[in-house]
Parts: C-alpha cells; sequence; structure tokens
C-alpha cells in the first residue's frame, strides 16, 4: 500500500470549560486514510466526530497527539507555507447548508472564494468558467451561479457545498454529516455524485455520520467512536459481518431493514454503556484479524470473540 | 385481524391550498386516507409531498394562509354517556377542536421535542398540566399518573426525573417526555410526525419499541408519518404513500414492500441503502418533486417516471385497485397498459428479502 495521505496518532482534544471541569470529547483515537479512499467515522451524536474533523482540518489546537497530512505535521503551531497547502488540500462539507453557506452570497462567489482566496485564476473569463464547470460537476446548471442559497432545495443547496469544497481540487474532503439532512432519495443523489468525483479526482473522504447503512455504501473502511474512543475500526466487510464490540453490535442491530416480515420479528440489541462495566481508558488496541481491531481489554477480548 | 376493525378516523378526498405571495400553492390534492382501531397507519413521501399538512389539517393546526377547498376529516369516538359519535373535524372551531379533540382524543408528537415542550416549566408539570385541563384530576392522582407515565415512557428514576427542566435532559430523553405528555390524556389516536429524524439510531430504535408496546397495552390506533421506510417496515399496519399532495399506493405493509405497484414506491424502495449487497451504486429517482405552485398536468410523477407513458402527460390516474386493501394511482395498472414490470434489482432485493424471513420463522 502507498504512504497514508492522513495519519491521527492518539488524537486527544479535551474543552476546558472551568477550573474544575474538562470536556473529554477525544480522548486517544488513532487512525489512518489513505489517497482516494473512503473513511467512515459513526458514532452517536456526542461521540466526538465533529471535534475530530475540526482538530484535523486545525480549526483546534489537539490536546495531545499527532496528526500527518500528506507528509506534514501538522500538529503544532503551523508555519504559513503549511497552512497555505492545508488550506488548499483540505476541505470541508457539513451538515446544514444554509447555515454553512453565506445568505448574501451569489452561488458563483461561494464557489468561487477558493479561487479568490488562493489567486486560482487567470482572468474574469477563467474564473467563471471554471465554476460553470463546476456546477456541471455536481449537476447543477451555470445558470445557477447568480442565484442566492436560498433559492436552492436542500439536496442542491448541498451540491453548491461540495462544489466549494471541490473546486480546490482537494486531496481530503472532510464530509460531516453532510446528508444527514436530506430526504432517502436525495441522499442516493448526493452520495453517487460524492463516488464520481472520487472516482474522477482521486480524492480522499473522511465520511463522518451516525447513519450507517449509508456510510457502508460510501465507506471503504469504517471506524466506530463512543465517548471520544475508537472502540472498533476494519474494512466495511469486517466490521458488518463481523461485529467484535457490543456497542458497534448495538448500533447495528439498531438500523431498521426495509423488511416488514424481518422487522416485525427482530428486537434491536441494547448497550448501555453505564453498566456494562466496560472502561475504555482500560481497553487496548487488539487485532481481530486483518485490518478488524476492537478496543477491549484481555478478558474483555477473549470474552467477545469467543461469544461469537 | 379477524373481524372487520372499526374506523376511527376517515379522512375523505381532503384538498388544500396556500395562499402565498407568489400565488396559491395547491399542496393537498385530494387525499383519502383511513385509520382502524388499534392499527398503525404509515403515512410516507419525500419531505414536502404534504404529510404534516395532512395530519395538521385534522388537529386545527393549519397556518392562517391554508384554504380548506373541499374535504372531510370524519372520527369517530364513544362520548362520556357511552354514545357512537361521528363529528367532522373540518367542520369544527379551532377553539372546539381545542377544547375537545386536541391533546385529548387525538395527541401529537412532533420531530423536534424542543417545539412541544416549554423550557421553563419542570417536565413533570408539563405532564400533569393536560390531566387537569382534560381529566379534571387531582394533584396528587395526577402526581402519581405523571410518574407512571415517565416510567412507562423508559425514564429512569421517574420521581427525581420529575423535577427537571426540559434542557436538563438528553435528545433522546425528551421526546420520550413529548410521548408521555401525549399519552397523558390517554388519547384514542397519537399522530407521530417524524419522531424519531432528529435522534441517534440507538436511540430511534427504542423510541419506536416503545410506541409499539404501549400502542399495545393502551389500544392506540397510531398515524405515523416519516420518509423512512425501514421504520415504516417496522411499525406499520397499512402504509399510504403520498407524492406531490396525493396519496398514490396504499396497502398493507406487506403488500407496499414485497408487491409494490406504482413506480414511485418502486423508486422509494431502490433508494433505500440495503445492507445486504455491495452494489457500487445506489439508485436514485432522476430529478425533484414538483413545484405546486404550478400544478401539473397528467400524473405530477410522469416527469421523473421512466415508465411514463403519453397518457400520463395528459390526464391523470384514477386509484386501481389491486386487491381488497391495496391500491395504486398508475396508468400501469390500467388493463390496456402494456405489461411493466419493477425493476429487475428491485425485483432481486425483494426476493433475497423474503428468503430473509424464512430464517425468522
Ligand atoms: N467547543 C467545545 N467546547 C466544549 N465542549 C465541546 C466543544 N465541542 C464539542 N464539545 C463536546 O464534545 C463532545 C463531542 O462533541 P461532537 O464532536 O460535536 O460530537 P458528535 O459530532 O459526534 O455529535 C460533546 O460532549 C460536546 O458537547
Ligand atoms: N403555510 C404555508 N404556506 C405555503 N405553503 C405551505 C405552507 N405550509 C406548507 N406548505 C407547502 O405545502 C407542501 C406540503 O408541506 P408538508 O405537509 O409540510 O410536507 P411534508 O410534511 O410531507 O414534508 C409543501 O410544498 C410546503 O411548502
Ligand atoms: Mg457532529
Ligand atoms: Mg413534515
Amino acid at each position: 500500500m502507498s504512504e497514508p495521505l492522513l495519519k491521527v496518532e492518539n488524537l486527544k482534544q479535551h474543552f476546558r470549560i472551568s477550573r474544575s471541569y474538562t470536556v473529554k470529547a477525544v480522548n486517544g483515537v488513532s487512525f489512518e486514510i489513505y489517497p482516494g479512499e473512503t473513511y467512515g467515522l459513526v458514532g452517536e451524536s456526542g461521540s466526538g466526530k465533529t471535534t475530530i474533523g475540526r482538530s484535523i482540518i486545525r480549526l483546534y489546537n489537539p490536546t495531545e497527539g499527532k496528526i500527518i497530512f500528506d507528509g506534514m505535521d501538522i500538529t503544532g503551531k503551523l508555519e504559513g507555507k503549511t497552512r497555505e497547502t492545508l488550506r488548499e488540500n483540505m476541505q470541508m462539507i457539513f451538515q446544514d447548508p444554509m447555515a454553512s453557506l453565506n445568505p448574501r452570497k451569489k452561488v458563483s462567489d461561494i464557489i468561487g472564494e477558493g479561487l479568490d482566496i488562493h489567486h486560482r485564476y487567470k482572468s474574469r473569463e477563467d474564473r467563471a468558467e471554471q465554476i460553470s464547470a463546476m456546477l456541471r460537476k455536481v449537476g447543477l446548471s451555470p445558470e445557477h451561479a447568480s442565484r442566492y442559497p436560498h433559492q436552492f432545495s436542500g439536496g442542491q443547496r448541498q451540491r453548491v457545498g461540495i462544489a466549494r469544497a471541490l473546486i480546490m481540487n482537494p486531496k481530503l474532503i472532510i464530509a460531516d454529516e453532510c446528508i444527514s439532512a436530506l430526504d432517502v432519495s436525495i441522499q442516493a443523489q448526493v452520495v453517487n455524485l460524492m463516488k464520481d468525483i472520487q472516482e474522477e479526482t482521486s480524492c480522499a473522504y473522511l465520511f463522518i455520520a451516525h447513519d450507517l447503512s449509508m456510510v457502508k455504501y460510501i465507506s471503504d473502511r469504517i471506524g466506530v467512536l463512543h465517548l471520544g474512543y475508537l472502540v472498533e475500526a476494519g474494512t466495511k466487510e469486517e466490521i458488518f459481518s463481523n461485529p467484535v464490540h457490543p456497542y458497534t453490535k448495538s448500533l447495528l442491530s439498531a438500523i431498521p431493514h426495509p423488511n416488514p416480515e424481518v422487522e416485525k420479528r427482530r428486537k434491536s440489541i441494547a448497550y448501555d454503556h453505564a453498566s456494562s462495566g466496560i472502561d475504555y481508558a482500560k481497553g487496548t488496541e487488539h487485532n481481530v484479524g486483518g485490518t478488524h481491531t476492537v478496543l477491549a481489554t484481555d478478558e474483555e477480548f477473549d470474552k467477545w470473540v469467543n461469544l461469537r | 385481524m379477524s373481524e372487520t376493525p372499526k374506523k376511527i378516523l376517515d379522512i375523505k378526498n381532503l384538498d388544500i391550498s396556500f395562499k402565498t405571495n407568489a400565488g396559491i400553492v395547491h399542496a393537498i390534492r385530494g387525499v383519502s386516507l383511513d385509520l382502524c382501531k388499534g392499527e398503525t397507519v404509515a403515512v410516507v413521501g419525500e419531505s414536502g409531498s404534504g404529510k404534516s399538512v395532512t395530519m395538521k389539517a385534522a388537529m386545527g393546526l393549519l397556518d392562517s394562509n391554508a384554504i380548506i377547498n373541499s374535504g372531510e376529516i370524519l372520527y369517530t369516538y364513544t362520548d362520556k354517556d357511552g354514545n357512537e359519535v361521528t363529528t367532522d373535524l373540518l367542520k369544527m372551531s379551532r377553539k372546539e377542536l381545542r377544547r375537545d379533540i386536541n391533546g385529548q382524543r387525538i395527541a401529537m408528537v412532533f420531530q423536534d421535542p424542543m417545539t412541544s415542550l416549554d423550557p421553563t416549566m419542570t417536565i413533570g408539570k408539563q405532564i400533569m398540566e393536560g390531566m387537569f385541563l382534560h381529566k379534571h384530576m387531582e394533584k396528587e392522582a395526577a402526581r402519581k399518573r405523571a410518574i407512571e407515565l415517565l416510567d412507562l415512557v423508559g425514564i429512569p428514576e421517574a420521581e427525581k426525573r420529575f423535577k427537571n427542566y426540559p434542557h436538563q435532559l438528553s435528545g433522546g430523553m425528551r421526546q420520550r417526555v413529548v410521548i408521555a405528555i401525549a399519552l397523558s390524556a390517554d388519547p384514542d389516536i397519537l399522530i407521530c410526525d417524524e419522531p424519531t429524524t432528529a435522534l441517534d439510531v440507538t436511540i430511534q430504535a427504542r423510541i419506536l419499541e416503545l410506541i409499539m408496546d404501549i400502542q399495545k397495552k393502551m389500544k392506540l390506533s397510531v398515524i405515523y408519518i416519516t420518509h423512512d421506510l425501514g421504520v415504516v417496515a417496522k411499525v406499520a399496519d397499512y402504509v399510504n404513500v403520498m407524492y406531490a399532495g396525493k396519496i398514490v399506493e396504499v396497502g398493507n405493509v406487506n403488500e407496499i414492500f414485497y408487491e409494490p405497484k406504482h413506480p414511485y414506491t418502486w423508486g422509494l424502495l431502490s433508494s433505500m441503502p440495503d445492507l445486504d449487497t455491495d452494489d457500487e451504486r445506489l439508485y436514485s429517482i432522476p430529478g425533484s418533486p414538483p413545484n405546486l405552485l404550478h400544478e401539473p398536468k397528467g400524473d405530477a410523477f410522469a416527469a421523473r417516471n421512466q415508465f411514463a407513458m403519453a397518457i400520463d402527460e395528459k390526464e391523470e390516474p384514477p386509484m386501481f385497485q389491486v386487491s381488497r386493501t391495496h391500491f395504486a394511482a398508475t396508468w400501469l395498472l390500467h388493463p390496456d397498459a402494456p405489461k411493466v414490470e419493477m425493476p429487475v434489482e428491485l425485483k432481486t432485493r425483494i426476493e433475497r428479502a423474503q428468503k430473509e424471513v424464512a430464517k425468522y420463522l
């Protein structure tokens, strides 16, 4: 395999609220993303997904750990040049396209913002041409350039968000719940679009979501996050066909299947962390086989693996 | 389901428009839908298809720019003296609805629990309020019942939680409180409008199982609005598929999932991610729903329908009957129409789903 595009090593992100109270949002998370692949990060709300995304794109200063992007250490204070490369090569798509798009700006200026900041055009015509091409790529039409965000549907707005991220031709796109607010049929359109774009540009995605069924469609590998710990990770086949951690099992069993005769008989598996007796801080990474790992103590690992 | 169940809510030919600056939006275009006692009916469709407006009409909660062009919403209940009464909810004033129906006989749970909760009032008080208002209960009895309800909806340490304010609870707990409030007046009908859309899947599963459980215990009739077919499969006895302000297919849950007839239903089912295959691409229905400011001529789905025929552009299809319980509004069911099968990918998916069922029998 090639070198990873992104390497996150033992990332901790804590927020100090007061002298006596610190929120430990992320507690020692490690994973890698290879060029052109999609890594799905899943977990319930509050598990630390957004925080990880924001730490990677350096909206936060990591409390501990290391982030290597494209061979550069981007953990500490960023030098001018490193910052510049980072801003060009890593982009983010957000959950709520309405909140993340400036309502007073025309779509052409929203999409062209990166071009303007990094002076990536030769002439006004060239700028307009690049924006038109990008609109076409995301399934909108060049006439949409002069419209404002509120004149679009939710799915169309998300396309604008994707176009804005793509125009810089980034190596990594962090998509934070970017389809969660959309209708199922529109979700399919956006996910297909993201797949097509990846095929064409070989960009990698960190696909953050709480809905596992879509994550399965788009991801090559998956990491399961709970309470700021990566409790299980592996290829999507490893995770879906052989979940080991009780949290992963409960997450998978909670997905309703569009199959009434099955769904009426099936009960989801509950997982109550508080009463489970599991202390994530005591766990270490255990290998299940292949690239499949689970966070567990030796005893827990024996128990969970024999249980299967 | 052996003896014919009693109709409790019967929506007939409901037709609603909204006056807007841009013109008249014909949002509900002749919706008929019924609910029988003790059953769960799901209404499924993309956002904007008219699910919420239909239910708001029944609750007298329509926005002031709404015009009811026609229709009836017949509600049948047993009054204080034990007589069976049927009334048209559309003929009642907002005031009458609020006094006699809303919250009391028909209760509603919305997507965002914060819209139904008062942030300045303890959850205990909010649950008791309905009991004072509708049941004229004594304080101590109401308190006891409220704690029972908190217990019933799965809130641990109900006595302690009684004094909590909404912001002290997680999203899932808040939605449980909203359900407890909805149940506080012993309603006949519970209308759930996307009650779990904003929640995590694990919490969604708990809440759905909770509603099903309570339904059995209290003999509730439930209308469930959602855009998630997985949820429908789990909770529904009957399914209404809604598109552009019309019901385009209705049937029992097995008919809709295993023998769907309308191309829109085919599209909805096909765009669900399938956990059992590794298909490279997800099906998506091309295009988007029509803007009802400019009502389309003919079948509103025609522009997105790969099976559309010439007649679809001209004339709206009527409901064709498929079985005693199954109807679909598509010209494909006309005796003279060419024989069109559902897409082969969907067919194999359904066959796989049915094999899966065997494992559970
Ligand atoms: N800037 C911040 N200050 C304090 N706490 C925060 C901040 N950002 C996130 N948190 C807390 O960190 C935890 C993880 O949050 P988040 O990363 O947003 O989770 P997710 O995206 O998985 O829902 C939550 O408990 C959240 O309240
Ligand atoms: N007050 C209103 N004024 C104008 N249009 C409205 C109003 N309320 C709802 N609509 C329109 O009615 C249609 C149906 O809306 P709704 O029932 O909320 O859809 P759903 O619940 O299926 O997502 C939509 O096109 C919506 O824009
Ligand atoms: Mg988040
Ligand atoms: Mg709605």
